[in-house]
């Protein structure tokens, strides 16, 4: 039995890897946020199960902190946050899709090969999916780094979060309740401020593309 | 090999030549159900292979032999491809002819074929219709070999009896691998077959056609063979997903009568891959063609992550 929720476990994480990719192929807004509701419930799915695995009733506390915050605030959050500024078309990407699929390999290859010796030091259940961690961390990133558009790098930031969350459930049954709810509450008042900061940019430059930014310089 | 090898496989080919056209007609059957339509009927292939069967067959002045023997190969390869893919009974004597990279040249044989003869009478759509079959070939060929691969790795063999028989016996394991495989095998499926977000099969609207456009110049009875060959290579995509993805249901023992058991098990399973594949034609809209590299891309990528997550997790 063991055994089939540790494969459950990888199973999810998998899920996670793979709304890692469709997020970083996605144009559409909308879609993104939907995925990144995905992403949440992979993750609180996967919390879940290792804590009745592991019998730690704190990683029940950090799945329902997930899930209130991750699937239901934030996305609402989001949704609420487009409408108001009426952004939910098409956003190009900065590198065309299939270029930016074979560099997701090439990371994906990299944090594999990178988590290998880690994982081995670790005695949690699930160990193995330390690289897939690793992996959706360097793949957001990368999603933020190759938009032009705020929202978008938002929503990367956030699904960066996600999977640091997951890592850290992965490699050592997540962190002290006292970070956990620090964090959820940084990330929390950071959708609030950025929000009011998307605004703010918008209301300069009649425009979300953030390389106008740039303008600000003082010479 | 014995008699009872030798039976398996006759049935096997038989029923891949007689159900093929059948599962066309059902996908279009569901397809119009789902969009409130009224269907022509599920034999409504047979009919016109018939009335096809039954007509003379023009040839531009100008074709090569290339043009008139491409239908028979092309035949030929999908009806070996059915043959070498166990869906009935593992113990198959064609079977060790081919393993899955072999499976996949089959594939490639018909299409370098079909777009040589769609070129061979200099017509411009059939040029047209060839570069672009070329331009998903090329991508989606490494995707399916991808597939194959994750397969292979879990089981250790490229052959696809061994495949399908460690599969379907193995206990319960869940592999998120070929969880990547099953969603890359799904989209290089639907762009081989020229299904709806890559191709229309019921358009005949020249920009937009890629499959229509390659067979543009045949009539008559090599008109026939290549939509028999076409509805031929949807079965054999089909089959193997179904054997790979869902290995069960195929005989075990040795007797004649749990192979003719294994039939009803065989239709029941494509019937509810026909209906899945008819749900996800509805639900998804035709893509622009320039759109069509970055779909296969995504599918070869999830082939390799696949087989990536295989290495790192070990199942």
């Amino acid at each position: 039995m063991p055994e089939v929720i540790s494969q459950t476990i990888n199973l999810f994480a998998s899920v996670l890897l793979i709304v890692a990719f469709a997020m970083l192929s996605q144009r559409r807004i909308l879609s993104l946020i939907h995925l990144f509701t995905l992403q949440g419930v992979a993750l609180v799915a996967s919390t879940a199960l290792v804590g009745y695995v592991t019998r730690q009733p704190h990683l029940y506390f950090s799945a329902a902190l997930t899930f209130l915050l991750k699937v239901i605030v934030i996305p609402f959050l989001l949704h609420r946050l487009i409408n108001r500024l009426n952004v939910k078309w098409d956003t190009e990407t900065l590198i065309n899709i299939p270029a930016l699929m074979l560099i997701g390999i090439v990371l994906v290859i990299f944090a594999f090969n990178l988590a290998l010796p880690i994982s081995k030091f670790s005695t949690s259940i699930a160990r193995g999916t330390l690289g897939i961690a690793l992996a959706c961390v360097l793949l957001s990133l990368m999603m933020m780094i190759t938009r032009s558009k705020a929202i978008p790098q938002v929503i990367g930031f956030l699904s960066m979060e996600n999977a640091l969350f997951f890592a850290a459930t992965s490699a050592v049954y997540g962190m002290p309740m006292v970070v956990e709810l620090g964090i959820a509450l940084d990330v929390l008042i950071g959708i609030l401020i950025l929000g009011v900061f998307l605004f703010q940019i918008r209301e300069q430059f009649d425009s979300l593309d953030i390389a106008h930014l740039e303008r600000l310089k003082e010479d | 090999m014995s008699a009872y090898g030798i039976a398996s496989q006759l049935l096997e080919v038989v029923i891949a030549l007689l159900a093929a056209p059948l599962l066309s007609g059902w996908v279009n059957q569901c397809r119009a159900w789902l969009q409130n339509k009224t269907a022509p009927s599920v034999w409504q292939l047979y009919r016109m292979l018939r009335k096809l069967f039954h007509k003379e067959s023009v040839v531009a002045l100008n074709a090569s032999p290339i043009f008139r023997a491409t239908p028979y190969i092309v035949f030929g390869c999908m009806t070996l491809a059915s043959a070498i893919i166990p869906t009935l009974s593992t113990e198959l004597p064609l079977a060790p002819a081919a393993d899955a990279i072999a499976l996949v040249g089959l594939f490639a044989i018909a299409r370098v074929f079909i777009s040589l003869a769609a070129m061979d009478t200099g017509t411009a759509f059939g040029t047209f219709g060839a570069r672009r079959e070329m331009l998903m070939g090329f991508l989606a060929e490494p995707a399916l070999l991808m597939t194959l691969f994750t397969a292979s790795l879990i089981t250790q063999s490229t052959s696809l009896t061994t495949i399908i028989n460690t599969l379907a016996h193995r206990d319960l394991t869940i592999y998120p691998s070929l969880a990547f495989a099953g969603i890359a095998f799904v989209m290089v499926s639907l762009a081989e077959n020229a299904r709806i977000p890559v191709d229309n099969p019921s358009t005949h609207l020249e920009l937009t056609m890629i499959h229509e456009a390659l067979i543009l110049e045949y009539s008559g009875r090599h008109l026939a063979l290549m939509e028999w060959a076409a509805s031929l290579k949807l079965f054999a995509y089909s089959c193997i997903g179904l054997a790979i993805f869902f290995p069960w249901g195929l005989t075990e023992m040795h007797s004649p009568v749990a192979l003719l058991l294994a039939v009803p098990t065989l239709l029941l399973k494509l019937a509810a891959g026909g209906a899945a594949l008819a749900l996800i034609e509805t639900f998804s809209a035709k893509m622009r063609i320039f759109r069509v590299p970055e779909f296969l891309a995504t599918a070869f990528l999830l082939g390799v992550i696949g087989m990536l997550v295989f290495l790192l997790l070990g199942s």
